[in-house]
Formats: structure tokens, sequence, C-alpha cells
């Protein structure tokens, strides 16, 4: 009698759905592939989901011995925007001649150490910047855009007179990397996309670079040690940075929610209207690309992947490539209401987290962005909600 | 190396082969249940087997479950698990020294340990030698831990992920026990082998004292030569319940080599507190522990590695019917659950003041039946809330074990 009581309440149990946790809807979420990948793409996607999210770096393992944090997960909760506990600090280019202070430690700060190891000081005369982590979603989708629609984007000397001048970053590229499909050369440099300056061609590099100077984690691709500067043995194997890329080109992009409702469709307007679009452009599209599910694709990130000058209040004294201190990339916004998600319950917005608001985020643009600034100051309290709940919508 | 744990498994049951042929040869010695035991007699506090009058007895414990639990939607299915095979070894070398092993397989034979494995000389009952591979005393769990004795299927998560139950190591101490009417009070201290730096370097991600069990070389050589030493404190009363008070603590990094220093010794410290008691009108059991850690880590590494952690759970066991079921004429059926609570992180982030989070609460509401006292059938509902060091929103983990564990 026991023993069937116990079998039935076992049935009845899991025939009770109800009771287990339900998977959150897929617009409250960053992570998830994108759709259209195959079986074999969706296991090279779980290969890098788990070099991303669970692989932990150890002193044994190669971690530092200077770091920033031990994972990439760490900096980027649910792939989402990260928070000031794992800003990064670069430092030692005012300008485009470049870093001078890569002899020093430069660009990053390595802020933490492995037992016995003293960490990075910032040097004597440097100037600095700090970086909070982006979000890693829809990467994929900015990858994909040719370098020409970005250049036709570009207006660097303002010749619409709309108080707008989007120009790019020509960067100089590491060696490994392999030029996309119609990428555009000036002078031997190409252009620049992620990156709070712009100053990272794709995610190949972005992912590189972030093992090394983050982690302290050398491969074949950043062969250096970032703290004795000497060449070392890979810590990390290709097959595993090349999953990590593959994770980060086909995470899905953000979804928008309550898109239809009304006040986010009033908000929407207003965000056109007072000049935000003009650098937070809407939609994009993407070209042909090697993976077939991103190619071709009409997406909505609220960039233009462009500089734009932000005004002396954003100018750290800090830059990268050819931008100047003051000019920033266009950050895109999807995501943007999902952020607190990922950033301990409230926000950390601009390049460095400084804004706890999306209001004061808005509030704190000059420059380029000073204009739309001014018309957001003097749209009627209900205007800015709708404003603000459209933003949050995203 | 397996392989001679095989032939020991068939060296063991042989004896239980054999009498199979003649049961009348085998005497099981009774499970001391005396109203004064306490955690620290747990280890021999079990069902023993004995052959003939061969002065070695054996037993041991199995425990298998099948588990089906969600987290947030995401379901790794229906899963079987064969969780422990643990086999003890007891032996009366003279009247008053005595030998007990435990050793234990987890997850099949992906972990094979021993756990406990000393020789004990009696020098007077408050006066006791032990030596050997030890169970460190933190806690009551530690010490307390056979499946059979619980009606939930997953231990506790503050004994294992933040306490390292099963947490063994070998070392020398003393032990002892003084009865004074219904009261009984007790004390234990051992100097063992410790932990390492692991603590704070680990693929966990976080302060995590069991990450010292991973180090295979533990059980022969000391990773720093500093000893750990673990005392516990504990007063019975056989009507009111059990108190202890215990403390584990020593250096865990290795902060020189060669006579060269590496780095400063870093300690690490663990307070707790364990309870027990029935209460005589309703017979409900209620067992809980508590248990502070303080781990000295570097300034200047990552947050993310706490300084100080505290977790611990309750149980409360309600038997609700206690009569012959089904040929079983001490079966009882229980209603219980249990409640947890682990912070791995208590402290705040330096870069904003905010609380750092990382912790995890659990409810394990369960059914157990027992047809015997030495056997337990439980089902259990498993519902955590855990938080990420940032404190977003909690992943929520649910669903439902059920499973045997009992003593042979």
């Amino acid at each position: 009698m026991v023993i069937s009581s116990l079998i039935t309440i076992i049935l009845i149990a899991l025939a009770c759905e109800k009771i287990l946790p339900k998977a959150p809807a897929d617009d409250e979420i960053l992570d998830g592939p994108i759709e259209g990948l195959t079986g074999e793409q969706h296991q090279m996607f779980i290969r890098g989901d788990i070099a991303f999210n669970d692989d932990v770096f150890t002193a044994a393992t190669g971690l530092g011995p200077l770091f920033v944090s031990t994972s990439c997960g760490s900096c980027h909760a649910g792939d989402g925007k990260g928070h000031p506990f794992t800003t990064l600090t670069r430092f030692g280019q005012v300008d485009s001649t470049g870093n001078h202070f890569l002899h020093l430690g430069g660009p990053q700060l390595q802020n933490r150490a492995v037992p016995s190891f003293m960490p990075e000081q910032l040097p004597v005369g440097a100037t600095s910047s700090k970086f909070t982590p982006p979000a890693n979603t829809g990467l994929g989708f900015l990858d994909a855009v040719s370098d020409n629609t970005i250049l036709s984007m570009a207006d660097e000397h303002d010749a619409d007179g709309d108080g707008i001048s989007g120009r790019v970053n020509w960067i100089t590229l590491p060696e490994y990397i392999s030029y996309r499909s119609g990428t555009v050369e000036q002078n031997n440099k190409y252009i620049g996309r992620f990156g709070k300056k712009a100053a990272v061609y794709d995610l190949m590099q972005q992912t590189a670079n972030a093992y090394n100077q983050d982690m302290g984690i050398v491969s074949t691709y950043e062969p250096y040690d970032s703290y004795t500067h000497e060449e070392i043995d890979p810590e990390v194997s290709n097959q595993k940075v090349l999953d990590l890329v593959f994770y980060l080109r086909t995470l899905k992009a953000p979804v928008q929610r309550s898109q239809n409702d009304p006040e986010v469709i009033s908000g929407k307007q207003l965000f056109t209207t007072i000049g935000c679009a003009r650098c937070h452009t809407p939609e994009l599209k993407t070209g042909p690309y090697s993976i077939t599910a991103l190619a071709n694709k009409t997406f909505n990130p609220y960039t233009d992947l462009l500089l734009h000058d932000m005004g002396s209040g954003l100018n750290d004294g800090y830059t990268e490539g050819s931008a100047l201190p003051e000019e920033w990339r266009t950050p895109p916004l999807w995501g943007l209401g999902l952020s607190k998600n990922s950033q301990g319950g409230q926000y950390f917005l601009l390049h460095d987290g400084r804004a706890t608001s999306i209001e004061q985020a808005i509030t704190l643009h000059g420059g380029e962005g000073q204009a739309s600034n001014s018309n957001f100051q003097k749209l009627s309290a209900t205007d800015k909600a709708l404003l603000i709940k459209f933003l949050e919508s995203l | 190396m397996k392989k001679y744990y095989a032939v020991f498994i068939v060296l063991c049951f042989a004896p239980a082969l054999y009498a199979q042929i003649d049961p009348s040869l085998l005497r099981r010695t009774p499970k001391d249940t005396g109203s004064l035991q306490m955690n620290m007699d747990a280890i021999y506090s079990r069902p023993f087997l004995q052959l003939g009058k061969l002065p070695v007895a054996l037993g041991g414990y199995v425990e298998a479950n099948y588990q089906y639990l969600k987290e947030d939607g995401i379901s790794e299915g229906h899963q079987f698990q064969m969780r422990r095979l643990t086999l003890f070894v007891s032996s009366s070398i003279s009247k008053r020294i005595k030998f007990l092993s435990e050793i234990e397989f987890e997850d099949g034979t992906k972990e094979i340990n021993i756990e406990f494995a000393s020789i004990d000389f009696e020098l007077a009952p408050l006066l006791n030698f032990r030596g050997g591979v030890v169970m460190n005393p933190i806690g009551a769990f530690n010490q307390n831990h056979d499946g059979p004795k619980w009606e939930f299927i997953d231990r506790p998560i503050s004994a294992t992920q933040m306490l390292p139950a099963t947490w063994s190591n070998v070392g020398f101490g003393v032990f002892g026990k003084k009865y004074v009417k219904d009261w009984v009070y007790a004390y234990e201290a051992y100097f063992t082998n410790g932990f390492d730096d692991k603590i704070i370097d680990n693929e966990d991600g976080k302060t995590f004292l069991p990450a010292s069990k991973e180090n295979p070389d533990r059980f022969e050589e000391s990773f720093n030569g500093s000893p750990l030493f673990t005392g516990k404190v504990a007063v019975k009363n056989r009507k009111i319940g059990e108190v202890g008070l215990s403390y584990m603590g020593g250096i865990y990094n290795k902060y020189q080599e060669d006579g060269l220093v590496l780095d400063k010794k870093r300690r690490v410290n663990v307070f707790a507190i364990d309870f027990n008691t029935t209460l005589p009108k309703t017979n409900t059991w209620i067992n809980g522990e508590w248990a502070w850690v303080n781990v000295d880590v570097p300034d200047t590494y990552t947050e993310q590695f706490g300084k100080k952690q505290q977790g611990g759970f309750v149980d409360v066991v309600q038997p609700v019917i206690k009569k012959p079921m089904m040929g079983f004429e001490n079966a009882v059926l229980n209603l219980a659950v249990r409640l947890e609570y682990v912070d791995w992180n208590k402290g705040v982030f330096k870069s904003t003041g905010g609380n750092i989070s990382d912790d995890v609460f659990a409810i394990v509401p369960a059914i157990s039946w027992r047809p015997t006292a030495q056997t337990v059938i439980r089902l259990n509902y498993r519902r955590n809330k855990q938080q990420d060091i940032l404190g977003n929103p909690p992943a929520t983990m649910a669903g439902f074990q059920f499973g045997f564990s009992t003593y042979f």
C-alpha cells in the first residue's frame, strides 16, 4: 500500500508541471542561439556556451598571473551588460599616434593577481578610461554588416549639416585576422566596429584579446603572456577559441517586448523626433556571411557602428586606434531594458557605468549628442516617460 | 588501483556469500540506539555483520535514486543515479583498541575515497586516542552522514558545497565523554593535514572549501606543512537534546617552498553550531547546523572569492504512521521538510558598495517510509533559488527525487 501510494504520488507529481519552474519568455532573456542553425552548428554553439560561461580559469590552467576576471561569464552574466565590479581600465593613449605606455603594461590594466603576485598600478602620467563590459547578444548580426554599409552611414565632415558627423575608426589588424568579404582597406588600415572605441575588427580579435588581456590566457592568436611579455605555450586550444567565437556570432539578437503597445510606439516616434535615431540607427541589414542564418537579414540594433564626438564630459583622455578621446562608438541599444537583469538589479550605463538610469545616460550626452539631449530635456514628463518606456522595451 | 578495490570488495562480500549457505553463523551487531548517543558516535553507531567469532565486523550502506529536475524550464531529463556504495570494516583488536574503516564509492566508481580508517585506543572514557584517516568534527553532518539516517536524498548544500562533507584527513587526536546522570559531555580535538589554495583558486569561481578534496596527495602529504586543527565540544541531555560547538582552522596556502617565502600565511577558520532534539509529545525530530567560514583572501585577488561565508540547514521530521506495514513490524511513515541556505560571499562590492549575493535558498518537503530503521525509501520535492554574485534574478531549480538508502 505504501509503495503504491508513493508511486501514485510520483506519477501525479511528474504530471504536474506547474510546480516545476518554467522557462522564461524568449524576450526576457538574452542568451540562446539565433534561428536557423544546423545540428552541427548547435553543437558548436553549445561548446562555445560552455567555454564562455562554465570555463573558470585557475592558476593551474593559465589564469594570469595578472588578470581582470577568471572567466568570460563573470563579466557578462547571462550574456548581458556587466557590472562595475568587472569594469576594465585602459590607459596610455591620448591620440592617434598610438599607445605610449605599452612597455608599462598598456593598454589594459590587470588590476587583479593570483596570490604571491602584485597587480598592475596605473603608471604615473597615464590617462585612463574605464570600460563596463557590454552585452554579447546579436554580435553576429553586427559582424555581418558590410563595411560599405557602415561607410554609407558615415558623414565625417557633416556634409548634410545635421550636426552629426559619424566616422569610422581605421585600425591596424593583427596577423591572425581573416578579412571579411568586401572589407575596405585604407592605407593598410581597416574599419573597426566592436568595442567602446570601435577599435576591434571582428569577434575573433575580440575573443583572442579578451582571453589574453582579461584573463591572462595565451593562445596561438595572442601568444605573448601579458605579465612577462614573453611568447609562451598556448593555454587555450584553437578549437575552444573558435567555438567561443562561433557562440558569440550566433547568440540571438535581443527581442523587443511590448512593441505593439501604443505607448511604446509613441516613445519610438519621440526617439526619432528628438534626433536619437541619427546615431542610434534603428535598422541595419547584414550582407553575405559565412553563417547562412545571419546572411542578408534585417535587424534592429539601434547603432550605426560609427564614432561620434560625445563632448568633453565623456572625454576621459584615453582612446584607441584613430578615434579621438571624446569619440565613442554608438552603443547598440537593443537589450537595454534587460540590462538590469545582468547588472545586479540596477543600470550602469554609458562606457564606464557612470549613469545609473536611462534618463541620466541621455542627460550626459554632449557633443554630437547634445542636440538630442536638449530636445529630451524640453519634452514633457509624459513624453519623457514614453521615450523611456520605449527604450526599456528594447 | 581499481583492480585492488575490486578484490577488496570480493573479499568483503565473501563471508556474506558463505553466510547465505548457513545464516546461523552470521551475527548482526545491533546498532547502538541508546538515547545518549551523540553525533560523534555516528561512525560506530551503525549496524555491522559479524561471522561467528571472527573479530572483524562488516557493514555498509547503499543509496540509489531517480530524479527529474528543471532549472528555469530546462531539464536534463530522467536521471537514475547510483550515488553511493559504502563499506565499513571494524575490528576489536582488544577490548580497548578498535579499528574502523569506511570506504566509499561515489557515482559508480567516479570517486573512491577512504573516508575513515583509524585506530582508537581507549585510555580512559574521558581520554581516547585516535589516529589515521579521521573525519574532522566540524558541524555534525560531516561525521553523521550515512544516507540511511536521512529523509533527504541530497546532502545539505551547506555541508557539501560550503563545508566539504565528507571531509577527512590523516591525523591524530583525542576524544572523550563524561556521563553525569541525564547528561553527557563530550569533546574531540585533532591535528590533521588540511586545506590547500584550491579553496580560492578553483573552477567553481568562488571560495569553495570542498575544492581541496580534489587534492589526491592530501592523505600522504600536507600541502603546506601546517596542521589543521579541528575541535568540538558537545553536550547532550537525554530529554532535551544535543548541542555541539566546533571549530576548524589552519593555514591553507603554500606560503613557503624550499625555504623561500612565497606569500604571507593565510588562514581559513570555520565555526559551526549544531543541534538536534526530539520533541517528546509529538516525537518530532529537529536537526540543524549552521556554519561560518572566514578565509584570508588576498586583497589583490578578485572579489568573486568571498572572505566570509555562512550557511546551514534545519530538518524537521515528523513520524505520522508507526505500525506494522506490509509485513514490516516496525515500519514508520514520516513527513519531513528541510530548509537550507548558503551565502558563499558575504560582503559588499568595493566598486559600488552594493551587496554581493552568490547565495542559494532551498526548501525540500519529503515523504519517507522506513520499513525498518536501517532502510529508508524517500520521495523529495526540491526547490532551489540561486542568485549569482551580482544578485541578478535567481535561477529556480525544482523537481522530484525518489530513491532508497539502506544499511546492509
